[in-house]
């Protein structure tokens, strides 16, 4: 099946835009004939998850692309990097791997992308209108996007993000089409207390529980009307996408393609209905900690990155005192200029915590060295922690790590589950 | 035998088979070619110079990122075969394409075919045809 190419394609493939451009394009094109996509569609936007550094060759390339003069040819934010631009915090990446993801960093920027670095970008203002084609990398952003927003993105990795952004071009295939955006799965909660599905530990938990179930299939949740809230569903979103590999969920009376559980299904019939029993959820919030010690070492939130809201809760949990035990709170800058604004900023650091900005735990090595057990309450810090740091993990609430954290070893509120 | 052509190439080379889906992202060590996941039942077999077949994919998206660190290494498999186009993988192959390094050509295969040539010296032609 050949692609069909517009004049303006053809004239980028011909070079009359830079080596940058059609070095991109070929990138697009080629990708659309892997997945038997039959033509290219325009995106609004793009949220770009390559600037992370892995290893050299992602510098060189990002490099070879500003030497082409690319640029990106539609709205472009950026994921985390691999260091802290800001200075709140410090990595320990040896001169080489500093000097690399430096200079990849710095490349992004120079092709238009916004310096962003927030795995939250549509908290820093940037959502995508309801039914637009966007290329969306990292997943917790692409779950968002797709289900919250209602724009639409297939799970965009490593160089096809940035080489969509610089084409304003993505191939047109899965969530990109209405078709394959259906629920196939009916997943009721609504058996669960109102006391849980009211309180913001639930979210993550369920999520995982989502994740482990439908691996990369697409469910829409009944039973949560009136309950989540946006950090709620960045929570259900991030730890459905570790667990799994979610592009898209649906909860009914809640996110925009699902007014109705029959809306979300199209009409058609679920192929499976699955009733979800409190011993379901214990299963999953079970599988979140895997630290055999209650003595904790560190604490860390804010993945995905915390909204002002939930640095806001940080501070009122604490109430003045102050953490016994390293406490890492992840954000962005567009977070930053607010509490630092508002004075959020320094009462949260004279009480010991560290503010991370541009990057997070489990992307480049700041943790203390030696690992131990981190405390969390998110679901993604707890999926990767242990393959990417070492630390084993004791999952709790927000009030369970600022407690635990005062104390220097698990507190845990039980009464919820019961 | 012959398989389809994802990536054109030809490739000769011990078939290491995985007896189960892989995440590149935390599971292969992007230096060497080591298989790292302290899950997987290959951990500590090396897939540079084989030809990787894989029975599926899982996990992140930076699994592009390792694979084109790998060609870039000199430690990438001789061929990869998977069941069907895996578009995040293939990625790092067609970027290495355009930063001009080596190509890590590519065939769809299904998986008990995979199975059976597990351990075995295989030739692949650009057309997919396979020869043991």
């Amino acid at each position: 099946m050949a692609l069909h190419f517009t004049k303006d394609d053809e004239a980028i493939l011909a070079g009359h835009k830079g080596m940058g451009a059609k070095m991109a394009l070929r990138i697009v094109a080629e990708t659309a004939r892997l997945m038997s996509a039959p033509r290219l569609i325009p995106i609004a936007s793009a949220h770009i998850d390559g600037a992370l550094y892995h290893g050299d060759s992602g510098t060189l390339f990002a490099e070879k692309l500003v030497e082409g003069e690319a640029k990106v040819a539609v709205r472009s934010t950026l994921n985390v990097g691999a260091l802290d631009l800001m200075g709140c915090s410090k990595q320990r990446l040896p001169p080489h791997e500093r000097d690399m993801a430096k200079r990849m960093m710095r490349a992004y920027e120079k092709m238009g992308c916004e310096p962003s670095w927030t795995c939250s970008p549509y908290q820093a203002g940037h959502r995508p209108a309801l039914g637009s084609d966007v290329a969306w990398g990292e997943s917790n952003a692409v779950v968002f996007c797709n289900s919250v927003l209602g724009a639409r993105t297939n799970r965009y990795g490593d160089f096809l993000d940035i080489a969509c952004a610089i084409a304003g071009r993505a191939p047109d295939y899965g969530l990109h089409r209405t078709e394959n955006r259906r629920a196939r799965f009916v997943i009721d909660v609504s058996g669960l207390s109102e006391q849980l599905r009211r309180a913001d530990i639930f979210y993550p938990v369920l999520g995982t529980w989502f994740g482990l179930e439908m691996t990369n299939d697409i469910g829409v949740v009944d039973g949560l009307q009136g309950f989540p809230n946006e950090d709620n569903l960045k929570a259900f979103g991030a730890a459905s996408a570790s667990s799994g590999g979610v592009g898209l969920f649906h909860i009914a009376g809640v996110t925009p393609e699902a007014p109705t559980v029959e809306a979300a299904l199209q009409g058609q019939k679920p192929e499976k209905v699955i009733r979800v029993t409190i011993d379901m959820v214990l299963g999953a919030l079970k599988r979140l900690s895997n630290a055999s010690s209650e003595a904790i070492d560190a604490i860390a939130i804010g993945s995905p990155h915390l909204s002002l809201d939930e640095t806001h809760a940080l501070l009122t949990l604490l109430n003045g005192r102050k953490v016994a035990r390293p406490f890492f709170a992840c954000t962005g800058r567009h977070v930053l200029r607010s509490i630092e604004a508002d004075g959020t900023r320094s009462k949260l650091e004279s009480l010991g915590i560290t503010i991370v900005a541009d990057t997070c735990v489990v992307v480049t090595p700041m943790l203390p060295e030696g690992g131990g057990v981190l405390m969390t309450n998110s679901g993604k810090f707890a999926h990767y922690a242990t393959g990417n740091t070492g630390y084993t993990v004791q999952y709790g609430s927000l009030k369970d790590c600022v407690e635990s954290a005062v104390s220097g070893h698990v507190i845990r509120d039980g009464g919820l589950w019961q | 035998m012959k398989a389809h052509v994802l990536i054109a190439g030809e490739a000769q080379g011990e078939v290491l088979a995985l007896s189960h889906p892989i995440s590149f992202w935390g599971g292969v060590d992007p230096r060497t070619g080591d298989i790292i996941d302290a899950r997987h039942p290959e951990r500590g077999k090396n897939i540079a110079g084989k030809i990787l077949a894989l029975p599926g994919m899982i996990g992140s998206s930076s699994a592009a990122a390792v694979m084109l660190e790998l060609i870039h290494a000199g430690k990438a498999p001789a061929a990869l075969i998977m069941p069907e186009p895996d578009a995040i993988l293939l990625l790092g192959v067609i970027v290495a394409h355009e930063m001009e390094w080596p190509n890590c050509p590519a065939f769809a295969l299904d998986k008990n075919t995979q199975k059976s040539l597990q351990g075995k010296t295989i030739h692949i032609a650009s057309d997919g045809e396979i020869k043991i």
